[in-house]
């Protein structure tokens, strides 16, 4: 490997934010239906979210199918444009930069799909495919470029040799390490990676999580990692931000907000997670959530989430909390909730009185 | 009598590249009322064993018996077949969109799966969609009874789907990875549903799913199967917390654990083989971190093992050689033998780090 990256790991690393987002917005507009013409309305994807990434970390992003989340990884990665707000990679605002004052910063920071079968052109060979950033940007070109594909290849876990197959002839799991590679080309220092174990068998699955963490270790690597599995996210990340409804409900420290969810929806989120253990199975404790995910076109009034929290008062259906650390006084989280849990304390008090 | 008993059951489908070998000699029965869970990961064959015994593998070449209630489900002619899937045998899948027409209305679409069956009125028969649809929690089932499969939520058609299913009554119904699309709310909602109704009504349960987490939740009994074969029956708590089959082993240990963030998962080296050729012996001795010589040949038969009642495993290794071993020293001694080192497991050792439920 060409550059060595000497850093700690992971764990050790001072809070240093490298990744600063600040009010991010994306709004997606809706076709207008013909009568109600000149009144477009918007699908609120990402609808205020302020998060800071640190240097080495594992950020791990959960939370429903529409939450957000992956507009939120594209608005990051600039692939999509953010509707308002700012997203700095270390001091630099990099939301509004153009195409080409911004290839510097893409280099730094890549993303991994979920799908291997449809991130990769099946028409390509696996060694043309990985050496598409090289190309893109100039550089390391022939024989130069061969070797650094294979080297590459290499660290995933790829025969080299097999420099010349054809995507079809791999695996799900193979394939990820192919897309795996093709973000690492560039050394990033930020590696998005958007459900990068979804689709894959269980067996298969765990390798993908070794190895992201090898290669994490390796190359003093930051992640934000999402997915929908919350015992790979927990295995996974240093913290954790749970998202409903295009904004942040909580953050905290993964094992603080696992033992000590604060938010009433991750505390019924947390508790629906299934666990291969029989003998921790428990109904009794898992909360049901009522009713759907609302629209995103028309999200709720005040806090998002009252519709279906057994917790909601008045409070909650006209004012929108803000998410800070004062509610729960711990600096090192935050919540958006204005009756936010206490250690241990019951979703549902009434429930467990005599009626 | 078993109200499913399905023996040696073999399907194979000719393929450009070979015989595609799917099922392999599959066996397992199912009781009246209780949940049987079929794990395995993508094209171990556990669909394809399933949709086998209602019909539903077209063009494969098929042998063994399926009987349903006394009468091989695998000889039967199509219109009797077809009596039984939905009136005795309810069916749902992974995605409900596949189930479900688009051009129709949910409601008439649930009329006219009763009225195929059943010589009841439409007036009767729509009476009973939307009793059924109320009864899998759709909201408003009344007026939502009139809609389109698109005009509902991923968890709503799925839950049409098992109003659909259930509404005959079925004996059995066969869920095959009913909540992998759904999120874990959802999928939480859904499985407390099929728990509810299946206490209400006693139907039998057949739970094909990937997800250990499903089968803790629902199954009573486990099949675990590779490569188009069972290797290990058990009970899910003997299963879980005490394998004999090396493959089961691998299946929990690649899960992540509550307190091991930061440490290596141990996951099974390697990937499933091709069900044209598949490996000589034991399918899983390419993976397997406890091969000996005679996996290489030889396969291994089912035989009972010393873990719980009517705990089975398809391994060569001693019938006492149960449970999980701990992670670190299993871990160093598997990446050991993988690098050259001694092929052959000492049976003791394993027993005695084994993980007592």
């Amino acid at each position: 490997m060409t550059r060595q990256v000497a850093r700690e790991p992971a764990s050790q690393v001072a809070a240093e934010p490298l990744l600063q987002l600040t009010d991010v917005v994306k709004h997606f507009p809706l076709r207008s239906s013909g009568l109600l013409a000149g009144k477009r309305e918007y699908l609120r994807a990402v609808d205020g979210v302020s998060l800071e990434v640190r240097r080495g970390e594992t950020l791990g992003l959960v939370g429903e199918t529409g939450c957000g989340k992956s507009t939120l990884a594209r608005c990051i990665t600039r692939l999509y444009e953010l509707t308002s707000g700012t997203v700095s990679f270390g001091n630099a605002d990099i939301s509004r930069l153009s195409a080409r004052r911004l290839r510097p910063y893409r280099r730094k920071l890549q993303m991994v799909f979920q799908d291997p079968y449809g991130s990769l052109n099946p028409r390509r060979r696996v060694g043309s495919i990985i050496a598409d950033p090289f190309a893109a940007n100039g550089l390391a070109k022939g024989a130069e470029r061969k070797r650094k594909v294979q080297e590459l290849m290499e660290l995933v876990g790829l025969n080299p040799e097999h420099y010349n197959r054809f995507p079809a002839e791999f695996s799900g799991g193979q394939r990820q390490r192919i897309g795996l590679a093709r973000a690492l080309a560039l050394r990033p220092e930020v590696v998005v990676c958007d459900e990068p174990v979804s689709a894959l068998d269980v067996s298969i699955q765990a390798q993908i999580i070794n190895l992201l963490a090898e290669l994490q270790h390796k190359l003093g690597l930051t992640y934000i990692f999402i997915a929908h599995d919350l015992s790979v996210v927990r295995h996974a990340s240093d913290r954790i931000a749970v998202m409903y409804l295009g904004r942040i409900v909580e953050i905290a420290d993964t094992e603080d907000l696992f033992i000590r969810p604060r938010h009433p929806y991750t505390k019924a989120l947390l508790s629906a997670a299934p666990t291969p253990d029989p003998d921790l199975v428990n109904d009794a404790e898992r909360i049901v959530l009522t009713g759907e995910v609302p629209s995103p076109v028309r999200p709720p009034s005040g806090c998002r989430f009252h519709p279906r929290c057994p917790r909601a008062q008045s409070r909650c259906q006209v004012e929108d909390p803000v998410l800070d650390s004062k509610n729960i006084d711990e600096s090192d989280r935050a919540v958006a909730c204005h009756f936010p849990l206490a250690d241990g304390e019951s979703m549902l008090p009434e429930l467990k009185e005599p009626s | 009598m078993s109200l499913l008993e399905v023996e040696d059951l073999q399907v194979s489908f000719s393929t450009p590249d070979g015989i595609l070998r799917a099922v392999r000699g599959m066996s397992f029965s199912v009781e009246q009322g209780e949940t049987l869970g079929i794990v395995g990961e993508s094209g171990s064959g556990k669909s394809v064993s399933t949709q086998t015994i209602v019909g539903l593998t077209e063009g494969a070449r098929v042998s063994g018996q399926a009987r349903f209630e006394g009468r091989d489900l695998l000889t039967m002619g199509d219109r009797d077949l077809r009596r039984i899937r939905g009136a005795e045998i309810g069916m749902i899948f992974q995605d409900p969109l596949s189930s479900l027409h688009p051009h129709y209305r949910v409601g008439w679409q649930i009329v006219e799966m009763i009225r195929a069956h059943e010589a009841v009125s439409k007036k009767q028969a729509s009476l009973r969609a939307i009793e059924l649809l109320g009864l899998v929690g759709i909201p408003a089932p009344e007026s939502r009874v009139h809609d389109y499969p698109h005009q509902f939520s991923g968890g709503m058609r799925q839950r049409a789907m098992i109003a659909m299913a259930l509404a005959l009554n079925p004996k059995l119904l066969i869920a095959d990875e009913p909540t992998t699309a759904l999120d874990v709310t959802v999928q939480a909602q859904i499985i407390t549903l099929i728990k509810r109704l299946q206490q209400e009504f006693g139907t039998a349960v057949i739970m094909i799913t990937h997800d250990l987490g499903v089968i803790a939740d629902i199954a009573d009994r486990v099949v675990v199967m590779y490569a188009g074969k069972p290797m290990e029956y058990a009970d899910k708590r003997t299963l879980y917390h005490q394998p004999h089959h090396p493959y089961t082993e691998g299946l929990i240990g690649s899960l992540p654990q509550t307190g091991g963030r930061g440490r290596p998962l141990k996951s099974i080296p390697g990937l499933p083989p091709s069900m044209v050729q598949v490996p000589r012996g034991c399918a899983f001795h390419p993976r397997c971190g406890y091969v000996m010589d005679r996996c290489l040949d030889a396969e291994p038969p089912i035989r009972g093992v010393n873990g719980g009642i009517d705990h089975r495993s398809a391994c060569w290794l001693p019938p006492e050689a149960v449970g999980r071993r701990t992670d670190d020293s299993a871990l160093a001694e598997q990446s050991a033998r993988r690098h050259g080192g001694d092929a052959v497991i000492e049976p003791a050792s394993a027993a005695q780090e084994s993980t007592s439920a």
